[in-house]
């Protein structure tokens, strides 16, 4: 049995059109377990009112994104170990980038609806859900879900994010990859190539740190700078 | 015009939301008060194992044939959300062999159509799977995500006029002087204010919590929480959903999904369903069954453990015995108390005909003439929940 360990839990709290603050609460948990049970366990045993999203608590949904300790982790498989340490405390808030509806939870709509305009869908085929610079898998027929579980966090991390209300942002320029991708149109190309599009964003590569599944939105992006670049230029000599 | 009948579910798992879009398809005015979000409860936390009944053919023959209707029903609405890769029963033992019979009359009952394989050609399709195997089946299994299909079928009741009333605590039932169920109080919790909502028809749709919710008009539903663990592994070791040929026990289906491969699970009785602590000696039991299963586990990074409570319907017998069909209760019958439908039991592959049978009662109950067509129809984007 592991040592249980005592840790601060300091959670963001904001009610409609009120202010925000934090409230502390002390708890002991088991360090291996992970975040979102020590948030989950505030709601059971403390507070009811504390609003947070959550569905499957195995990375396979992205309803989990908050702030630990001011980084963006996906809490469901983000150990308590990990990210503190015994006596220790854990500041809990919500994605930055987004509007807060009420405490943990995030407006994220306008990134689904972009999501959607990219034509962004959840299943592919074996290659295409693998990022073209990984060991080519050989079984194509198969299909799986793919990796971007559309969690918000590149959004959160992104530091051009905030510089216009326009931009797309990696999540959704990602997504505009993984489209063009598998279907070569070239509409998807031009909704993308634009000042609120591949140009805003400033390689930080803050999105493909953050990810906690593997898209690397920074990488697509780069890439999609490169295919417009190359379709410029195919344009240019063949006048 | 008469007024739209106004029906009022609790809880946003899968049932609730596939019971509001057929009512909303059936021309009802639906509000869904749910006290976290969309499957936030059970339905999240599930396995994500679109059944094709195998597992039930010889125990649960009843559970099974909902299995596969349901299956092929969902590869027809809920395409978008859905890995249809297939599922193998492998035989790795003498015991397994013996089962083989009567699985494979089992499947015939139920019209799960079979392929049979020799252990060498399911090697070939998967390498990572016991060396060991002898024989295996091939059935029609898939790997959803839970969130999203739930979001999907919310998503076309929204489209259709459903309100969803997230982060809204259900605080009780009022009823009139007759006893008659008439609406709830909520509480909700963004503006920390309570609101009453009166309805024609009150539907209890939260699975391991129905039993708390129909103590609130003070009747009884034998609803009995049954957790289990679920462990996820960092990587995809299969593409075929690998179960054990044999009866229905612990760690025996492994489930490919994303990039991961997730097994499960257990089975026990636990009282407080608001907060399972997950139980370590049951991680390493699956750990053992797994390795058993697609031996690369033992190697394999585990990136997450998590406990989901089932509700079994309950009677004498427990746990694992329990049927996976489900039950609709109309409390008027039972009880003598109108206005309150529960619907608990059941799986997340058949949320759609627990659904029409639940809206199936409500019609009938209020006296409405109206046909399920949930079945035909294909689900809109689960982003669209999210629209206004």
């Amino acid at each position: 049995m592991t040592d249980l360990w005592n840790i601060s839990l300091i959670i963001s709290r904001q009610k409609t059109a009120r202010k925000r603050y934090f409230d502390t609460f002390q708890l002991e948990v088991n360090p291996d377990e992970y975040v979102l049970d020590a948030v989950e366990r505030v709601w059971a045993f403390h507070d009811r009112g504390l609003a947070f999203r959550h569905a499957c608590h195995h990375s396979t949904c992205g309803a989990c994104a908050m702030l630990v300790n001011g980084v963006e982790k996906l809490t469901c498989i983000t150990s308590i170990r990990s990210v503190t340490h015994n006596s220790g405390k854990l500041k809990i808030e919500p994605l930055r980038n987004f509007p807060v509806i009420s405490d943990l939870v995030v407006d994220m709509s306008s990134f689904y609806t972009n999501l959607e305009l990219a034509r962004f869908t959840q299943v592919a085929t074996l290659k295409d859900a693998s990022l073209p610079y990984e060991k080519e898998q050989l079984d194509t027929t198969h299909e799986r879900l793919v990796d971007c579980i559309e969690c918000g966090m590149c959004v959160s991390a992104c530091p051009a994010a905030h510089t216009s209300e326009k931009y797309h942002g990696p999540g959704v320029l990602a997504a505009y990859q993984h489209s063009y991708n598998q279907e070569k149109d070239q509409f998807l190309l031009e909704a993308v190539d634009c000042q609120d599009g591949v140009w805003r964003c400033h390689n930080a590569f803050e999105c493909s740190s953050v990810c906690p599944s593997n898209v690397d939105p920074a990488w697509r992006i780069m890439n999609l700078r490169r295919i417009i670049i190359q379709t410029r230029l195919g344009r240019l000599f063949k006048k | 015009m008469p007024k739209k009948p106004h029906a009022i579910i609790i809880g946003a798992g899968f049932t609730g939301c596939a019971l509001a879009h057929d009512l909303a398809l059936r021309g009802f005015s639906v509000t869904v008060v749910e006290r976290g979000e969309i499957a936030s409860g059970t339905s999240g936390r599930t396995h994500g194992l679109l059944h094709s009944g195998g597992r039930y053919c010889v125990t649960d023959q009843e559970a099974a044939i909902e299995c596969i209707d349901e299956n092929i029903i969902l590869r027809k609405i809920a395409k978008q959300c859905i890995e249809f890769n297939s599922g193998l029963f492998i035989a790795l033992n003498d015991a397994d062999l013996e089962y083989a019979p009567k699985f494979v009359e089992g499947a015939e009952a139920c019209h799960i159509p079979l392929e049979k394989l020799t252990g060498k050609e399911a090697l070939q399709l998967e390498p990572n799977i016991n060396p060991g195997v002898i024989l295996a089946f091939r059935v029609p299994d898939g790997s959803f995500d839970p969130l999203r299909l739930a979001l999907a079928f919310a998503a076309s009741a929204h489209k259709n006029g459903a309100r969803f009333l997230t982060f809204h605590d259900v605080t009780g039932l009022f009823q009139d002087g007759k006893g008659v169920v008439a609406g709830v109080e909520v509480w909700d919790r963004a503006s920390d204010k309570k609101i009453s909502l009166q309805g024609d028809i009150v539907i209890n749709a939260t699975g391991a919590w129905a039993g708390q919710v129909a103590a609130m008009a003070k009747v009884e539903v034998p609803v009995v929480p049954t957790p289990g663990v679920m462990v996820a592994f960092d990587k995809r070791l299969t593409q075929h959903v690998i179960n054990r040929l044999n009866e229905p026990g612990d760690g025996d289906i492994l489930l490919p999904q994303r990039r991961m491969t997730v097994i499960g699970t257990t089975s026990f009785e636990v009282d407080n369903v608001d907060y399972i602590p997950v139980i370590e000696d049951q991680v390493r039991e699956m750990l053992e069954r797994a390795t058993e299963l697609v031996p690369p586990v033992r190697n394999t990074k585990m990136r997450g453990v998590y406990m989901s409570a089932r509700p079994l319907i309950g009677t004498i017998v427990q746990g694992r015995s329990l049927s996976r069909t489900f039950k609709c209760y109309d409390h008027q019958i039972n009880d003598g108390i109108d206005g309150l439908v529960t619907i608990t039991g059941g799986k997340a592959t058949t949320c759609r005909i627990m659904a029409e049978k639940t809206a199936d009662l409500v019609c009938q109950k209020l006296g409405i003439q109206s046909e399920c067509h949930t079945s035909e129809i294909v689900l809109t984007s689960y982003r669209n929940f999210y629209q206004s």
